[in-house]
Order: structure tokens, then C-alpha cells, then sequence
């Protein structure tokens, strides 16, 4: 364990300290090496005592209702978590609208357990070095139990076909006083924003590599980070205001994101510098 | 692809069509209903002006009739130094390239003045090296243009508002948008073109 905490410190210091030895190619390199020894043992990724955490929460009695979450519907029927995530974001009749996999345990939370979302959205996500909250644990707990699998949603009836025009839409929509847009940053291969590599979202190939493996451990601020959480901090960059967790605009983008990274594997939780 | 894009928005001449059209009213009630809490005067970052909405439309590659009129509307858009003067002070250029503060919902009540966060996407002192490579390298700028008047006024005129010079350009138009000041935006000039610059001299 203590080898492990050497490699997270030595990473984070990595992660934080700016240009003096930022060989670009070494530090490539040295986050390679990190994710290889990451993959040999692949339980000592952080990532995983959130997991465990998430797990202990949908089996623990909560909420005014006092109730459990194990007989959440994910879309393949009450109860059933394993490969729940390969197949969302997906329609559910239940609540007429397409949902995400966090959107939909929020969900579960409300109807189930009697817990306000409306408090619960106010303040969804972590600040830096904080521990992801209840409904991150759980979400990442539930996408584990889709790792090794392929992202199949099929987002093919009309609300879910309207979801992914809609983010795509969104994909590229610019605005805020920077003028970004999501493709400001990821409509190419290759690209950089100081040191940190950009994945190329609008192609199919590279979305496929990087969307599955969240939620994942972020070294540089010490948390699981959610996809809804990864959005949220895009647009705090692109200047806009806080992103509102389940809307329809963040559940757009990420099913247009698992549309784009379809057949791509899961590797939940994923590792992230 | 992109090529392939544009060859064929300019073969129309219009803005080329991508996927399934959404309706734009439904794409603004989305992002109304998104975020909230949204302070009031917070509601023009919420829609781009007509440049954003054609650029966001044409994924950045407008056709030739709508980028010659993206050029002509944002060239109006630039506001020149009173006395005519375009370079201030490279060291505070510098320190304003390095600085990504500002206009983020966390900045608030503002703490220092905003930066203009050059390094993101450019190179360009050889000393920084995390730099990023969204936008093309500026190492050597003023050099690489023999310090010409004309360039300089260039210079400005990219950074005010990049559109100007490149419709679509994925760079903000740090001046149109009140971003940066005038001031400010001389300290960069200077930063890309005084020969004293470590952009020019390499130190």
C-alpha cells in the first residue's frame, strides 16, 4: 500500500507543478508508466474505495422512505446493475425522458427512498481533494459492474434519437464571453491544452478510448469524478454558469458521447492524471 | 474531413448542414432550463451573437458569402488605442498569457484582473514550456515580421477580435468581448512584438 501511496503522491506533485521540468514526452511518459502499473494491479486504482463505498450505499436502507436501492430499475429491469451501464443513456417511460446513468439513480433516489433531488442538485459535486459524493459512488459503483463490456446504448427510438441531435447540437454551440464551444477543444487529434492531452470527441475512434472510463480517479485533484461532474467543469472553463445535474442539455451531451463512443470498452473506474 | 467539409460549403456557397437539424428555439429553452442559477446579467453568455450562431451552424467552416460577412460585422467590433499606439509593457503581456483568471463563476467578486491564458493554446516564450496547441506557435512573432508597423497593428487587431482576420476562429475575441482591455491588450502586443520580448530574443 505505501508503494502506492509513493506513486499517487509522486503523480499529484506532477500533476501540480508547471513548466520546470515539463518534458512534455517524459511527462507522457511517466503518466504511461503509472497507468501500466495501474493495469497490472488494477485494484490499487483509488477509484475502487469509492466503488466499494457506492456499493454499501444501494444496499443501505435510506431516505424518508427508508428504503434501499436494490430494486432501482437501471433499464434492464428492477434490481439488475451488471451491464446497466453499457446500455444507457437510454428512454425510460417511467419518467418519459431519456436519462443517464446518474440522472436515473437520482431518480431511483426520489421515487425509492423519498430524497429530495432538488436539495441534491444544489451543491452535486466535490470540491478539489473532497470524496465524490453519495450519487458518484454509486454511479460509479453501478458502471463497474459494466467493465470489460462494450458501450451498446442504442438511443434509437425518437426521444433518444432527439437526445443525441440535441448534444451534438450542444457539441458545437458556441457561447459565454470566451466563445467556446465543446469542439473548441475536442474537434481535433493530437492537441494539447497546456500539457494536458485533448481527446478528439467529434471522432468516433478516439471517443471510444476515453469516454468508458468514466467516472475515473483524477489524480491532480484527488477524487472519482463523474462524466455529469466532467461536463459541469468544462462549462465552468468555457464560462459559462454551473451546469445543472439531469438536465436535458447534460444528459444530451452524454448520450451523444456514448453514441460516439459506441462499440468502445468500459474501464470504469478509469484513471485520469 | 474538414477539407472535404469546406471544399463542398464552398462548392453551395451555404453554410453546409450537419445531422439532424434541432431546432434552435429548443436548443435555447435547453440551455435556459440547464442552468439555473444563472445570475441575471449573466443572460447573454447563455445564446452567442449572429458570429457564434453561424460558426456554431457551419462547425466553423462558414461558407464564403458568410465569412466575408462575419469579417466585415466583427472588424467593426474593434475599438483602436486613443493615441494610436499598440505596444505597452511585454512583462505585463507575459504575466497576462500565464493567467487563466477571470469570468468563471468562481471568480466572483473578481480578485486580480482577468488573464488572457495564451499559454492554453500557444507557444510562446521558449522558457514556458507548458504551452498548449490549440492555436499555432507565436514563438518569434515580431521577429519572424521584421517588428513591422502594419504587424503590429495586426497583432492587435487578431487579439481584439480574431474573427477580423480568421471568421470562425476558435480564439476569443478577448477585446469585442470585453475580455481584455485595451491596455491590456497592448501588454500582449508587446509580448508577441517588442524585440525586447523573450518571444523575439529567445531568452
Amino acid at each position: 500500500m505505501s508503494f502506492r501511496l509513493v506513486l499517487v503522491a509522486a503523480l499529484a506533485t506532477l500533476a501540480f507543478l508547471p513548466g520546470a521540468f515539463a518534458q512534455d514526452a517524459d511527462t507522457e511518459k511517466a503518466i504511461e508508466k503509472y497507468r501500466a502499473m495501474m493495469k497490472e494491479d488494477p485494484w490499487s486504482n483509488p477509484g475502487y474505495l469509492d466503488v466499494d463505498r457506492g456499493e454499501a450505499l444501494w444496499r443501505a436502507a435510506a431516505g424518508p422512505k427508508n428504503a434501499t436501492l436494490e430494486q432501482c430499475d437501471l433499464g434492464k429491469g428492477p434490481g439488475k446493475v451488471e451491464g446497466a451501464f453499457a446500455d444507457l443513456p437510454k428512454y425510460f417511460a417511467d419518467a418519459d425522458r431519456v436519462m443517464d446513468l446518474e440522472t436515473r439513480i437520482l431518480w431511483c433516489m426520489e421515487k425509492l427512498q423519498g430524497i429530495s433531488t432538488a436539495d441534491y442538485v444544489k451543491r452535486p459535486h466535490p470540491a478539489g481533494g473532497q470524496p465524490v459524493k453519495d450519487l458518484g459512488a454509486l454511479a460509479a459503483y453501478v458502471a463497474s459492474k459494466s467493465a470489460g463490456e462494450k458501450f451498446a446504448a442504442k438511443l434509437d427510438n425518437r426521444q433518444e434519437k432527439d437526445a443525441v441531435a440535441l448534444g451534438e447540437t450542444l457539441f458545437y454551440r458556441r457561447s459565454g464571453p470566451f466563445d467556446f464551444a465543446c469542439a473548441t477543444c475536442h474537434s481535433q487529434s493530437g492537441l494539447r491544452i497546456r500539457l494536458q492531452g485533448l481527446p478528439f470527441l467529434a471522432e468516433k475512434k478516439e471517443a471510444a478510448k476515453v469516454v468508458g472510463e468514466w467516472p475515473a480517479y483524477r489524480v491532480s485533484t484527488a477524487q472519482v469524478m463523474t462524466m455529469q461532474h466532467r461536463l459541469y467543469d468544462c462549462y465552468w472553463q468555457m464560462r459559462m454558469p454551473e451546469l445543472q445535474l439531469g438536465s436535458a442539455v447534460s444528459v444530451a451531451l452524454i448520450a451523444f458521447l456514448a453514441k460516439q463512443a459506441e462499440g468502445g470498452e468500459i474501464a470504469v473506474p478509469g484513471l485520469k492524471r | 474531413m474538414r477539407l472535404t467539409l469546406a471544399t463542398l460549403a464552398l462548392a453551395l456557397s451555404v453554410a453546409p448542414a450537419f445531422a439532424q437539424a434541432v431546432d434552435p428555439a429548443r436548443v435555447d429553452a435547453g440551455i435556459k432550463a440547464a442552468f439555473p442559477t444563472a445570475p441575471a446579467d449573466w443572460a447573454a453568455r447563455l445564446n452567442g451573437d449572429e458570429t457564434m450562431r453561424q460558426c456554431s451552424a457551419a462547425h466553423n467552416n462558414p461558407a464564403k458569402d458568410a465569412a466575408e460577412a462575419i469579417r466585415k460585422r466583427e472588424q467593426q467590433t474593434i475599438v483602436y488605442p486613443p493615441d494610436n499606439t499598440f505596444i505597452g509593457d511585454w512583462r505585463k503581456g507575459e504575466a497576462l498569457a500565464q493567467s487563466g483568471y477571470g469570468l468563471r463563476f468562481t471568480d466572483y467578486p473578481p480578485r486580480q484582473p482577468n488573464g488572457g491564458n495564451c499559454y492554453a493554446c500557444h507557444q510562446l516564450t521558449k522558457t514556458e514550456l507548458s504551452y498548449g496547441t490549440l492555436g499555432p506557435s507565436l514563438s518569434e512573432y515580431g521577429k519572424l515580421r521584421d517588428y513591422k508597423p502594419e504587424a503590429v497593428k495586426a497583432a492587435y487587431e487578431k487579439i481584439y477580435n480574431s474573427h477580423a482576420s480568421f471568421p470562425c476562429s476558435t480564439m476569443p475575441r478577448f477585446g469585442a468581448n470585453k475580455v481584455l482591455s485595451i491596455e491590456q491588450i497592448k501588454d500582449a502586443v508587446a509580448l508577441l512584438m517588442s524585440p525586447e520580448s523573450p518571444v523575439n530574443t529567445g531568452k
